[in-house]
């Protein structure tokens, strides 16, 4: 038995079809939303603002706080019981940790930038959807940042190593599977996640990282383009006018 | 020879290189990694020669020394007040800084400035850690009454006041409305009901707008035609 063909036809290398935009919630200072296949994630930034309680605050600069969520019935199973989790306390962290090389919060001592990202639909690759909202999210808020960071999971499942697995390709029952979320800064080449579920063996989980390598550059593209989308259209207006400033 | 990558006046996102070659000098908002210069926030290329620069378009407002903000008085302790800016950091508004008033010591503090109340003060000191200091002494620096106030984006705020306060006048004159702009993003609006709401409208118009050109002639359309909301 061998994996042969995905179940939506597209190739081993392939991400799902992808749907980016920045600027989606009002109330937020920063916001964005990212759906990838059936997975959707939106994320939104409140900050800097101050911290409280007191204990937290980093008078050297500010600290970064992430909650990663998934909504009661956005699961493909059971309904996801509300509130904070295991599984969503960890992802929150790792979240953290990945966008947090690419942030420069030195300008504001004792601050918070809050970022809240909600699921409202999932079919895997979640915790790499969130990290894509969140640092759309956080550029989309004016906080200075080196790069936007890109996430996506690449894995094994029996024979193939394959980018983007949904939820059925890592719940294949007949052979091996492997699903390894990352998080990537293109500027730099860095990996700021790296998790791994599964079997796979040293030359495959090259490979796996090589075929990231490959993916995050296209992802990249469509998250920098919805951040642009969002002012496009004044821009546009801009040409046309006569200068102003 | 350094190679600019990116053209004057586009809009970039973090990371995007915007010039390659050591020609070039990073400016505000971008920053040198190896050859290239790279962005650092969302924001407008400005490139002067050989600098470039980044004008952001986001982000919430930081205090700067000398700016006049709208603040909210939230406590009254001992030796003042404290007050909401509308950014991470709250200010504080000593005594001896508030009026040119005696204040006696240990005087009912909440006779100048109660909680709730609006202010216009000046920034007078902030530290790296970000204390703030402010004052309320000075031309044109006093207690808000009566009016309204409405936030608007803090980088937007040199649009609405304009070249030589060019826009915001132009405002003034049309609505007669008593109009205070903070660098801090509030702006405090007083006059007739009706023309308060057309002085909102805009401002709210030229807040959206913000990045078209020729926008003085279409806010100037706007507010003769009734400057009602779309």
């Amino acid at each position: 038995m061998s994996y042969t063909k995905r179940k939506d036809n597209r190739g081993f290398d392939d991400f799902r079809k992808v749907e980016a935009k920045a600027g989606v919630i009002k109330n937020a200072d920063g916001s964005a939303y990212f759906k990838i296949g059936n997975t959707i994630a939106y994320a939104a930034v409140y900050g800097p603002r101050e911290l409280y309680p007191r204990f937290l605050q980093n008078p050297t600069k500010g600290i970064l706080r992430c909650n990663y969520n998934m909504m009661p019935f956005s699961g493909m199973g059971e309904r996801v019981r509300p509130g904070p989790s295991r599984r969503s306390k960890e992802i929150s962290m790792v979240t953290q940790k990945a966008l947090i090389p690419v942030l420069d919060l030195s300008e504001y001592p004792n601050a918070v930038v809050d970022v809240f990202i909600e699921l409202t639909e999932t079919d895997a690759g979640s915790r790499c959807a969130g990290i894509c909202a969140a640092s759309m999210a956080l550029a989309d808020a004016g906080l200075k940042m080196r790069d936007l960071v890109t996430a996506v999971s690449v894995g094994k499942v029996d024979d193939k190593v394959v980018v983007d697995l949904d939820y059925a390709e890592e719940a294949y029952e007949d052979g091996h599977v492997a699903d390894i979320p990352i998080a990537y800064i293109p500027s730099t080449g860095e990996f700021s996640l790296l998790q791994m579920d599964g079997i796979i063996s040293t030359d495959e989980f090259i490979e796996a990282l090589t075929l990231a390598k490959k993916a995050m550059p296209r992802l990249y593209e469509i998250q920098k383009k919805a951040l642009k989308e969002k002012y496009l259209l004044f821009h546009g207006n801009e040409e046309k006018g006569e200068k102003n400033e | 020879m350094g190679k600019l990558i990116v053209e004057n006046k586009t809009i970039v996102v973090p990371g995007e290189t915007l010039a390659e070659g050591m020609d070039y000098l990073p400016g505000n908002g971008t920053y040198r990694i190896g050859e290239k210069i790279l962005a650092e926030k969302l924001g407008l290329v400005n490139v002067d020669g050989r600098a470039l620069k980044l004008i952001p378009l986001a982000g919430r407002y930081s205090p700067k020394i000398n700016d006049t903000i709208i603040a909210k008085v939230i406590d009254v302790t001992l030796n003042g007040w404290r007050l909401e800016t509308n950014s991470a950091y709250t200010a504080m508004l000593p005594v001896k800084d508030a009026t040119a008033q005696y204040i006696a010591r240990g005087a009912n503090l909440t006779a100048f400035f109660d909680i709730g109340d609006h202010v216009v003060a000046k920034i007078t000191n902030v530290t790296s850690q970000k204390l703030v200091d402010v004052s309320t002494k000075g031309p044109g620096l006093r207690k808000l009454a009566g009016g309204r106030i409405i936030g608007v984006n803090p980088y937007k705020v040199p649009r609405i006041i304009g070249k030589q306060g060019s826009m915001v006048s132009m405002i003034k004159d049309a609505t007669n409305c008593k109009i205070t702009v903070g660098q801090n993003g509030f702006i405090w609006i007083d006059g007739e009901p009706k023309e308060i709401l057309r002085a909102v409208n805009a401002v709210r118009m030229i807040d959206e707008n913000s990045h078209m050109k020729g926008l003085t002639d279409k806010v100037k359309e706007f507010l003769q035609v009734g400057g009602e909301a779309k």
